[in-house]
């Protein structure tokens, strides 16, 4: 069997908008995204002791290096970085374009997500690539295990838990209590090194600049502004009559 | 206006979603009262008909037994045959762990552009511009479509769920033949955890807990007052990671979105995973004896103090006002 994870290098620490191009600033230091750090996790528990082949795949710029190699370190057997300046500002739609791409490239029996990106909140990536390929999708799994070519799913909604069943090929995005990824022993960090680790180019996949990056995207961000802040907020500190103070307050914004 | 809005409704069991319900009238003020909404399932079309009392004037109904799992291929289907034939150029979601899903299959499918976490929705010199609260919020972005249909999906609780009085719709139904692999995934069982009480989303009162409480025998507090001011209890992931909550009642990035009039935060520190899902309540209550808890940042009534004090004195002269 072969897995294939997808992965996203995101900025570590604050982040910053560029009010140029209003897009996150990505030069700085950046690391693993941590929820997709579950899904390397779960693809690594999946293959155990067996020769399932787990590919790790990330678009992003060159740095993105530094997350596929943790993931390597973590136990992944091969990467492919999909990496060009004209991706930059790629949306979902031209994001799941590239994606689809180099996992059809792959083959891979099983494609896994991790359920949200730190840094844009995007949760939804996963269903955009499982329509290009085709392919059934199941979302928040608590649980995955397979026995010969049929996914188990337990996933959770907001009503509980939806037991599901889909056979292989297929696309999984794995919610972030499903394991503890583990941390990368320093016998796999060396070994990384060795693995083997492709770039591509969008040539490489056949495909257009003007398919991707802004160009090949359908949404915009037109303006940063401020947020509303709220309004007359109040503290209490040391008061030996608080309950009394927020039945007081509750009253009056007509609560109770 | 707006001309061709489409809402996805979404339903558990007989109900219809509240989130959905408020995007519902949202799109009903913006389509100057000329909006449709689909509903797909099996036994859906009787909720046609509270559709209308939220503005949609006509109703697409893909109803079948197949349609009955909480799946989202196969409403992509639905949803791209409705947007293909009644030429609609925006299509409206509340979000879900089902409508996400949804959203972005249809987008990848209809090559349309779509805005998520979205916290509103305007008519700007004519244009639909939607507003995208970003890096926890202390940036809201305006973010706009480059080409029809545009698709958007709303935070849960961006808008109120308020009858606009509209009439009986129209019912359109709908027959979808099944792509393949919308047809390859299959719920061969549900375990739904039925919490007692109403559930969070739909509560406009809730006290939640966090590790502050102690232990977890006492959720009985936060039970008890919530009892007290007739609303819900909700929980941190936190404490349901340490198993001391259920799962359906956690609030957050990986738990509910909710927007009750009040939330009563017990011993909650307010981490950002937390006030994501929390922050558009209307008034927020916050009890914690640490006076650095971020969630003072947020509340409007920040009391620091021992909530093991203070709450049961609360519950007492409660229940004395309601006597």
């Amino acid at each position: 069997m072969k897995v294939a994870v997808c992965i996203k290098h995101v900025p570590e620490g604050s982040l910053k908008l560029d009010p140029g191009s209003k897009r996150l600033v990505r030069s700085g230091e950046g690391a693993l995204n941590q929820s997709d750090a579950n899904a390397v996790e779960e693809a690594l528990r999946l293959k155990g002791d067996s020769d399932t082949e787990v590919v790790v795949v990330s678009m992003g710029p060159e740095k993105a290096a530094d997350s596929l190699r943790k993931a390597l370190a973590m136990g992944a057997d091969r990467a492919v970085l999909v990496t060009d300046d004209a991706l930059a500002g790629s949306d979902l739609l031209a994001t799941s374009k590239v994606l689809a791409r180099v996992l059809e490239r792959e083959g891979a029996d099983l494609v896994l997500f991790g359920q949200q990106a730190s840094d844009g909140d995007g949760a939804v990536l996963w269903a955009a690539v499982a329509e290009r390929l085709r392919r059934p999708v199941v979302s928040q799994a608590a649980e995955l295990t397979i026995a010969d070519t049929t996914v188990h799913v337990k996933r959770q909604t907001e009503f509980g838990y939806d037991i599901i069943e889909t056979a292989l090929p297929a696309v999984v995005a794995v919610s972030d209590a499903i394991n503890e990824p583990r941390y990368p022993s320093l016998k796999g960090i060396m070994g990384a090194k060795k693995k083997p680790s492709e770039t591509v180019s969008l040539a490489d996949l056949g495909l257009d600049a003007g398919e991707v990056g802004e160009a090949g995207s359908q949404t915009e961000v037109l303006a940063l502004g401020s947020p509303p802040a709220r309004g007359d907020a109040r503290k209490l500190e040391g008061d030996a009559n608080a309950a009394q103070a927020i039945v007081d307050y509750l009253a009056e914004k007509r609560l109770i | 206006m707006v001309p061709g809005i489409l809402v996805f409704l979404e339903h558990h069991g007989s109900e219809l979603q509240k989130g959905s319900l408020g995007v519902l009238a949202k799109a009903a003020q913006l389509g100057d009262g000329d909006v449709a909404a689909v509903l797909v399932g099996a036994n859906v079309k009787a909720l046609a008909a509270e559709a209308g009392t939220y503005g949609a004037t006509k109703v697409h109904v893909a109803e079948d037994a197949s349609l009955e799992p909480p799946l989202p291929q196969a409403r992509v289907d639905v949803l791209a045959k409705v947007v293909r034939e009644g030429g609609y150029d925006t299509v409206l979601f509340a979000n879900s762990v089902l409508a996400a899903d949804v959203a972005a299959g249809l987008a990848a499918r209809l090559d349309a552009g779509l805005n998520w976490d979205l916290s509103d929705v305007a008519l700007q010199d004519g244009a639909l511009v939607g507003k995208r609260p970003a890096l926890q919020d202390s940036v809201l972005a305006d973010v706009g479509w480059k080409s029809e249909p545009r698709l958007a999906l709303f935070r849960s609780g961006s808008f109120d769920a308020t009858p606009a009085g509209g009439g009986e719709p129209s019912v359109e139904e709908v027959a979808v033949e099944l792509e393949e692999h919308s047809r390859g995934a299959k719920v061969v069982d549900q375990q739904l955890e039925e919490s007692s009480g109403p559930s969070i989303e739909d509560a406009d009162i809730i006290v939640a807990g966090g590790r502050g409480l102690g232990s977890p025998d006492k959720f009985t507090l936060a039970e008890e007052l919530a009892r007290s001011l007739g609303g819900a209890v909700g929980a941190t992931r936190a404490v349901v990671d340490a198993g001391w909550y259920p799962y359906a009642t956690q609030i957050g990035q990986t738990g509910k979105t909710v927007s009750p009039k009040l939330y009563v935060a017990l011993g909650i520190s307010g981490a950002i995973q937390h006030k994501v899902g929390m922050q558009s309540s209307n008034v927020i209550v916050a009890i914690n004896k640490d006076a650095n808890a971020p969630i003072f940042e947020f509340s409007d009534l920040g009391v620091v103090g021992d909530l093991h004090e203070i709450v049961p004195k609360l519950i007492e002269l409660l229940n004395q006002r309601k006597a």
